[in-house]
């Protein structure tokens, strides 16, 4: 066909404004607002901003009135913890924080997910932006917001804010909000991150901020509403209403403020917070050397199934200026969850910084405001409005991981340092997602809590500890297993035992993860899921010369009912996933393992699900580890005596385990030898190494190599420009099983006459 | 003076070379990739996370997967330390990890002076660069 082209007239300048003027006054959807998502600085500081600070800048008032206000967001984060429903809430998984005038978070609690609140301010400059003036809504004393949807700011949907803004006599001085991980949203998938999810419509609830009370009261035809959309109508409620009343805590501190030092003291409080951290953060970069650190994590699999997505990131340093390059990373995923909106990787690289490298400052959105990043649009790390994100955590963790490994190398040579050089801590939430009716005929949707014990990495001068912390709440709690199963209808057979050999070796190893064993018990209609990377690559890299860890896979024992053989022949169970699979020890049971990216399941009475919490990663060449620390570990259950020995190469008597301490060192002496004899030079080795492209018998996704401008698809032939989005569908998993199993079928003849 | 940068290499300024912290070898120079004056080997990655579970009956194990990813092992050739580890996909370019600027390290450290250079490392070291 010829190429046509029809040129039409341009418009002038008059017709122009006229056009902007009929769209800008009829906006038919409100959308996320780029303006507001790909913004993370703080707002500019204001007149009335300007004019507090003239009245007062005292340093004593300024730090006096910010800790009576990290006081109060405090006590508000004891009371969702406290009094929230959700599994998330109970185990510290909530926030609170006060935000300024002009949106920004200020001061947030000293306990719980500060990424939370530092996505919160997204919303809130929504509702400033769009329903302050708007006649329909408004914004009056007395009022509360809710908000959900990631993509108007937040991880994901599972979470959810309560907004409430504050006023002295009739005029906004600030806002504050209380965020909690409810779980529950309505999802295709039960818990609130489905991995199933293939859009947007299959997330659930998709709250943009509007008001849900006025008057100080939840409006009960809204409440339920919502309660109609998700699975936990009760607890739907009951969180937002304690949300609701830990705001409301904190607005009686606020008001104490504003009557004992007046409204412009706490605004400029909340402003000189934010712009001393800002003015900190720079000066600290500057201290680090003027360098670009290059690293990448690989995400082993979308959820659904296994693949190679990479996230690339490149850090660079120059003066007091930060860049976090993440071009090259995976495009996104248009039919798969693991994508993330940019704010969100935003948000968990600020934990890098207030978690793990300066944790002394006051935790806000201030201290990330100075630095810089940078990503492909429409990618893994900055996705569209039009992919599904409920799984965004796989991208945001590794993105954080990425970032916390580039920043050790930045740290390591800093005079001025205020923790220890750190090795990326694990980052998958390997823990049970569940849901059903429980044995009280409730219907539940949510998680255990075990998501929070990752091991920590090795540090510069210690091994990491075990089952420490997750990564986006550093004084989090893994919670009772035992208050839990009064609620939910299966038990942990196993929990919180290390699971021996899953090691990251290192001078100092990383902490290590623990098992555990779920059967149900007491339901007919229970299930599971798993939701985490990293069975076949490890989701983190060690640092300096430490291992990372190793992989973690999802076994599943069916055709069994464990309680059975609990109760008439105990002696056959097992207590470590080692020895239960590869003892089989229960007869007729099928025995299988899988990646963690486990669809819901419907789970029958006593059948086992079998899973391990993650290890951090080690520091150091490992043949400097103490001998001694290696026979501790050998005692304490976390590494087998023939491991220990190959590895670590001590000598040691099996039976005392006594170490020969000259014969380690003769030992570990000639492993260096072995060492130079069995590797070659860096020029030789990459003659022999090195690809143009990235394996085909890989799905690869992401970059290769140094070319970031090009994205593989899938295959080493099909690929995109970073700046030139293109849909990247999957094949259903099932539909890639049938089509290879029909290729057997018609290799053999046996497809019959089948018709097409 | 010579700066330390990670656990295990040091850049002289002078000598503008990255050197190994263990043995004083001098690796490669300090504007360019220190990889490259290393020795490499690529580890099967089996055999540092070994095998939980039965390898002969099951598909994943707790050991990463040779075929999907290996462990280069970088090593100081005149003692044998392993200074960086990289999990890399097979096939995959060794990464340049740390690009100095040398012009800026030498300025930063010039105003610096020696005596931060005891900070400088490891530890945080109470009551030395530290102030609130
Ligand atoms: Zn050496």
């Amino acid at each position: 066909m010829n190429e046509m082209t029809i040129r039409g007239k341009l418009p002038s300048a008059e017709e122009i404004t006229l056009i902007k003027k009929f769209l800008d006054d009829t906006t038919l959807f409100l959308g996320p607002d780029p303006e507001i998502m790909q913004n993370h600085d703080i707002m500019p500081r204001t007149a009335i901003e300007d004019a507090a600070i003239a009245q007062v800048s005292d340093a004593h008032t300024v730090a006096k009135i910010r800790d009576r206000i990290q006081a109060g967001c405090d006590e508000g984060y004891e009371m969702v913890e406290q009094m929230g429903a959700a599994p998330g809430a109970k185990w510290g998984d909530v926030i609170t924080g006060v935000y300024s005038a002009s949106g920004d978070l200020a001061i947030a609690s000293a306990g719980g997910v500060l990424i939370f609140s530092a996505l919160v301010h997204h919303p809130i400059k929504f509702i400033i932006k769009n329903w302050m003036n708007d006649p329909t809504v408004g914004v009056k004393e007395g009022d509360g917001f809710i908000h959900n949807d990631s993509r108007y700011g937040n991880v994901h949907n599972t979470d959810q804010s309560m907004i409430i803004p504050i006023f002295h006599k009739g005029k906004l001085v600030c806002w504050v909000a209380s965020t909690v991980h409810e779980g529950e949203n309505g999802a295709i998938e039960p818990g609130g991150m489905p991995s199933m999810a293939e859009s947007p419509s299959d997330e659930g609830l998709k709250m943009s901020p509007f008001k849900v009370v006025e008057n100080y009261q939840i409006k009960r035809d809204i409440l339920t509403f919502l309660q109609n959309s998700v699975r936990e109508p009760k607890l739907q409620y009951e969180d937002m209403k304690v949300k609701l009343f830990a705001c409301l805590r904190i607005k009686q501190r606020i008001e104490e403020t504003l009557n004992s030092d007046g409204p412009e003291a706490l605004m400029a409080t909340l402003r000189l917070t934010m712009e001393n951290v800002r003015a900190e953060v720079k000066r600290r970069i500057s201290e680090w050397p003027d360098m670009t650190v290059r690293t990448y994590i690989i995400q082993d699999s979308t959820l659904r199934e296994n693949c190679v997505v990479k996230i690339n990131c490149k850090l660079t340093k120059t003066g007091d200026r930060l860049i976090f390059d993440f071009r090259g990373s995976s495009p996104e995923f248009t039919n798969r969850a693991t994508n993330t909106i940019v704010a969100g990787l935003k948000g968990m690289l600020a934990q890098v910084f207030l978690c793990y490298v300066w944790p002394d400052l006051p935790r806000g959105q201030a201290a990330f405001a100075p630095i810089e990043v940078i990503t492909d649009p429409h990618s893994i790390v900055n996705c569209s409005y039009d992919a599904p994100n409920s799984q965004s955590l796989m991208s945001i963790f590794t993105g954080f991981t990425a970032g916390q490994h580039a920043v050790a190398k930045f740290l390591y040579s800093c005079p001025e340092k205020f923790t220890k050089v750190h090795a990326p801590t694990f980052n998958m939430i390997n823990t049970f997602i569940w849901g059903g009716v429980s044995q009280h005929g409730e219907t539940l949707g949510n998680l255990c809590a075990d998501l929070n014990g990752m091991g920590a990495g090795a540090t510069a001068n210690r091994d990491g500890e075990h089952a420490l912390a997750p990564i986006f709440a550093t004084m989090a709690d893994i919670g009772e297993q035992e208050l839990n199963e009064e609620e939910v209808p299966f038990l942990q057979l196993v929990s919180k035992k290390m699971t021996r050999d899953a090691i990251a070796p290192g001078k100092y190893r990383g902490g290590q993860g623990y098992t555990m064993m779920v059967a149900t018990k007491d339901s007919e209609q229970w299930g599971f899921m798993t939701t985490a990377q990293g069975a076949k690559i490890p989701p983190i890299q060690g640092l300096f010369g430490g291992y990372a860890c190793g992989t973690y896979p999802l076994s599943k024992v069916k055709n069994v009912d464990v309680y059975d053989v609990l109760m008439n022949q105990p002696e056959k169970f097992r207590h470590s996933i080692e020895e239960i699979m590869n003892e089989q020890p229960f007869e007729e049971a099928s025995y299988s393992t899988h990646h963690m990216g486990m669809g819901f399941e419907i789970s029958k009475r006593g059948e086992l699900f079998m899973i391990s919490q993650g290890a951090g990663a080690g520091y150091g060449d490992l043949l400097e580890r103490d001998p001694v620390s290696v026979i501790k570990d050998i005692e304490e259950g976390l590494m087998s005596p023939e491991v220990a020995a190959r590895l670590y190469k001590v000598v040691f008597d099996p039976k005392t385990l006594a170490i020969d301490f000259d014969a380690t060192e003769a030992a570990r002496a000639a492993e260096r030898q072995a060492r130079i004899a069995r590797s070659v030079p860096y020029a030789e080795f990459i003659k022999g190494w090195n690809q143009p492209k990235p394996p085909a018998h890989l799905q690869y996704f992401g970059c290769w190599g140094d070319d970031v401008g090009t994205l593989y698809m899938g295959s080493a032939d099909v690929t995109r420009r970073g700046d030139q989005p293109r849909p990247n569908y999957m094949m259903h998993p099932k539909d890639v099983r049938i089509a290879e199993l029909e290729a057997r079928l018609e290799a053999v003849g046996a497809m019959g006459n089948e018709k097409k | 003076m010579k700066i330390p940068m990670t656990e295990y290499l040091r850049i002289d300024l002078e000598t503008e070379k990255w050197e190994c912290r263990v043995c004083d070898h001098e690796i490669a120079p300090a504007e360019g990739n220190y990889k490259e004056g290393l020795l490499v080997h690529n580890r099967d990655p089996r055999e540092i996370h070994p095998p939980i579970l039965d390898p002969e009956r099951y598909r994943f194990t707790f050991s990463p997967d040779p075929e999907w990813v290996r462990i280069l092992e970088f090593c100081c050739p005149k003692c044998g330390t392993q200074v960086e580890t990289e999990y890399a996909i097979p096939g995959h370019p060794p990464l340049w990890d740390m690009q100095v600027d040398l012009p800026a390290l030498k300025a930063q450290w010039a105003a610096r002076g020696t005596e931060a250079l005891p900070d400088a490392g490891p530890a945080v070291i109470p009551g030395r660069g530290h102030s609130h």
